[in-house]
């Protein structure tokens, strides 16, 4: 498990890309990642292109993110889930809260 | 750790000066080792061979022992033995002290269970860091040692604490109907601590509330919501509300409770045995099974789990679906469909799904389930948190007498009194005022063991009121092949356009010896019936032993009425109905 960041483009968005099993081993870097940045940013994007799995607690932490992002005002797009990761996200209807695609 | 034992252990990891068992059968040797060892500031305790070696050691228990190997009455390999074995779990090193050289001798010293050797002459250097590496060695596991136990006496206390925070949870928990003999469950005894939770409970009416769920997070954080959890199910359920009513008010308190994520996957289901249906709300758990005849259903989850929205974005919307005596319903979490085989697959859905294809027709499908899934796990065994419910449709009267938690009132409210209450357009169609009514009523001491009958009266008459009276609603609709969907359909249409609509109930109670009447009289502002020739009939059938389902009552649920109630009168253009209930302990 790691976890990156990048700065979108024009500096508003930080991309976070986390790799391999997204679950409760990851909490302190996952928070490090959006807390230690020199946030909070207009929008968020979770890259999971390279996440092979979730918990609930990864669930869990991303309703961390939403609510240190503004909460129901949170702009958070989740991208490039596969379909392990989708299926978690789908089944506790995380599209409510979230933008998936 | 407090224990002396364990205070002198660190005493004795961490102190400079050791001491130190020589044994040397050569007299000369040992002067010239004691003097070296001795001006490193240790204490020095001599033996001249094995047997002295041994006893010195059991009466003065050195940190290092430097053993010569060749000894009379018992050799240093013996008696390296004897000293290990005395020595249990504390290290206590062993230096062979050898005018061998061959490698096989050498080797000989390290099988025995020496940690080390030092050859003849002896170099004053080699000795010292050879004596300050052994007692690093020493300190680390001492260190390790310590730290050990004190793990295993955290974990000793954290099991105690768990043992009673599941005593309190079980006080909580445990007066649910899940021995009812249309329920079927699977839980391990400290799931709790999986965060997992299983609920059963009957309402007043008989309809049986069920709740799966799974926290986020194992131990005591997952715990800790599962208390609230059940205070609400069971307090409610018992009290009468419905699925939406407690459902909303269990989101509301663990969104308050829980720290920002964490929440709790839930399905909860209502049975009504009366009217053949299931109301069905599922959030965040893996798709749920309901066993038609043949057919297998997936219901999959649409909401969101308990405890992340607040409240005005909660939807209490659910499924509902009509079942036939002996269909069953299935829920589990997701340790079911997560269980993995030695080799590291996942059991999965299809495998469930295809399982459950194969034997649905089998009486002993809940035990093939489980028996399956403990197998695919393999020798390593399932994980604890296989958790699972099969809840099956049976005629009411089989469902026999299920306990459940009865409140006792500890004050004594009055016997004579009269309250009427009103319903407005939107409060019909937000609120459901049978639980409060309820309330009122039982407060009549000795009313209470009688909650059942009259929970069955006020919901039949408001039901009635509200849904052909109101809502014009033709019971007859339900029968037709979509009917079941198109009249809810219809219901919820209808809700939502009420205008200069009411339902006014009002009850009457007088009392006299151990019993008394109740009176409900309930208007509605529907079109009403024609009753005259329905009265007729009941007249003719002696109302009191009409089936529930009698042909030309259906729909009104009087045969049901009638069979409580020692009265039954409708006025107006059908639009009044007035019951009487005479009780008597």
């Amino acid at each position: 498990m790691s976890i990156t960041t990048n700065r979108s483009g024009d500096g508003s968005e930080l991309v976070i890309s986390i790799k391999g099993r997204f679950d409760f081993s990851s909490h302190q870097e996952f928070r490090d990642a959006y807390e230690n940045t020199e946030g909070p940013f207009s929008s968020y994007q979770i890259d999971m292109a390279e996440t092979t799995y979730l918990d609930s607690s990864a669930l869990g932490m991303l309703l961390l993110l939403r609510d240190y992002a503004g909460g129901d005002n949170a702009k958070i797009k989740i991208m490039n889930c596969n379909n392990d990761v989708r299926k978690i996200l789908t089944i506790s209807n995380f599209e409510q809260l979230f933008n998936i695609q | 750790m407090s224990s002396p034992a364990n205070v002198s252990e660190v005493d004795r990891g961490s102190k400079s000066t050791l001491k130190i068992l020589i044994a040397d059968d050569n007299h000369s040797d040992r002067l010239i080792l004691q003097t070296i060892v001795k001006r490193q500031n240790h204490t020095v305790v001599t033996a001249v061979d094995g047997v002295e070696a041994v006893e010195k050691f059991t009466e003065e228990r050195p940190d290092i022992v430097l053993l010569d190997a060749l000894m009379p009455r018992k050799d240093g390999f013996e008696a390296a033995r004897d000293i290990k074995r005395l020595a249990g779990e504390d290290l206590i090193p062993i230096i062979f002290l050898t005018s061998l050289s061959d490698a096989e001798s050498l080797a000989k010293c390290l099988e025995a269970g020496g940690d080390d050797f030092l050859s003849k002459p002896y170099n004053q250097i080699i000795l010292q860091a050879k004596i300050k590496a052994f007692d690093r060695m020493r300190k680390m596991h001492s260190t390790l040692q310590l730290q050990r136990d004190q793990i295993a006496e955290n974990n000793k206390h954290l099991l105690r604490e768990q043992q009673v925070a599941k005593t309190v949870f079980d006080n909580v928990a445990h007066l649910g109907c899940l021995g009812a003999v249309n329920i079927q469950h699977l839980l391990s005894p400290l799931s709790v601590f999986n965060g997992d939770v299983l609920l059963a409970c009957q309402k007043p009416s008989g309809d049986m509330h069920v709740l799966l769920g799974d926290f986020t997070g194992h131990g005591l954080p997952a715990a800790i919501g599962a208390m609230p959890l059940a205070e609400i199910f069971y307090g409610m359920t018992t009290k009468g509300y419905s699925l939406a009513n407690i459902l909303a008010e269990i989101n509301q308190k663990l969104k308050a409770i829980l720290p920002v994520g964490f929440f709790c996957c839930a399905c909860m289901v209502e049975l009504r045995f009366e009217q053949k249906e299931i109301e069905i709300w599922i959030g965040g758990l893996p798709e749920c099974f309901l066993l038609r005849g043949d057919t297998l259903e997936k219901i999959k989850s649409n909401h969101l789990p308990l405890g992340i929205l607040k409240a005005e974005s909660f939807d209490t919307s659910t499924y509902r679906y009509e079942m036939n005596d002996g269909d069953r319903f299935y829920m589990w979490s997701d340790g079911i469909i997560e269980s993995t085989s030695p080799e590291g697959e996942l059991y999965g859905e299809k495998r469930l799904e295809t399982m459950v294809e194969q034997h649905i027709r089998s009486k002993e499908l809940f035990d093939t389930i489980k028996q399956e899934v403990i197998s695919f796990a393999g020798e390593s065994g399932p994980t604890d948190d296989l958790t699972m419910v099969e809840v099956t449709m049976i005629p009411e009267q089989d469902l026999g007498v299920v306990s459940n938690p009865q409140t006792i009132a500890t004050l004594h409210g009055p016997k004579q009194w009269e309250f009427s209450y009103r319903l407005i357009d939107d409060s019909l169609a937000n609120f459901d005022p049978i639980p409060l009514l309820l309330q009122i009523v039982v407060e009549v001491p000795g009313l209470r063991s009688f909650t059942g009958q009259i929970f069955t009266i006020i919901s039949e008459l408001y039901s009635n009121a509200l849904d052909h009276g109101v809502l014009g609603l033709d019971s007859k609709l339900k029968s037709g092949s979509d009917g079941f969907g198109k009249y809810y359909r219809m219901r919820e249409e209808r809700l939502r356009k009420l205008e200069n609509d009411y339902i006014s109930i009002r009850i009457m109670h007088t009392g006299y010896g151990e019993g008394g009447r109740l009176t409900f009289r309930i208007e509605d502002s529907g079109a009403g019936f024609d009753f005259s020739s329905r009265m007729e009939t009941m007249a003719q059938n002696n109302a009191a032993v009409l089936p529930a389902n009698a042909g030309t009552f259906s729909g009104r649920g009087i045969s049901l009425l009638s069979s409580l109630c020692s009265r039954i009168a409708f006025e107006g253009r059908g639009n009044i109905a007035e019951v009487d209930f005479e009780w008597e302990i």
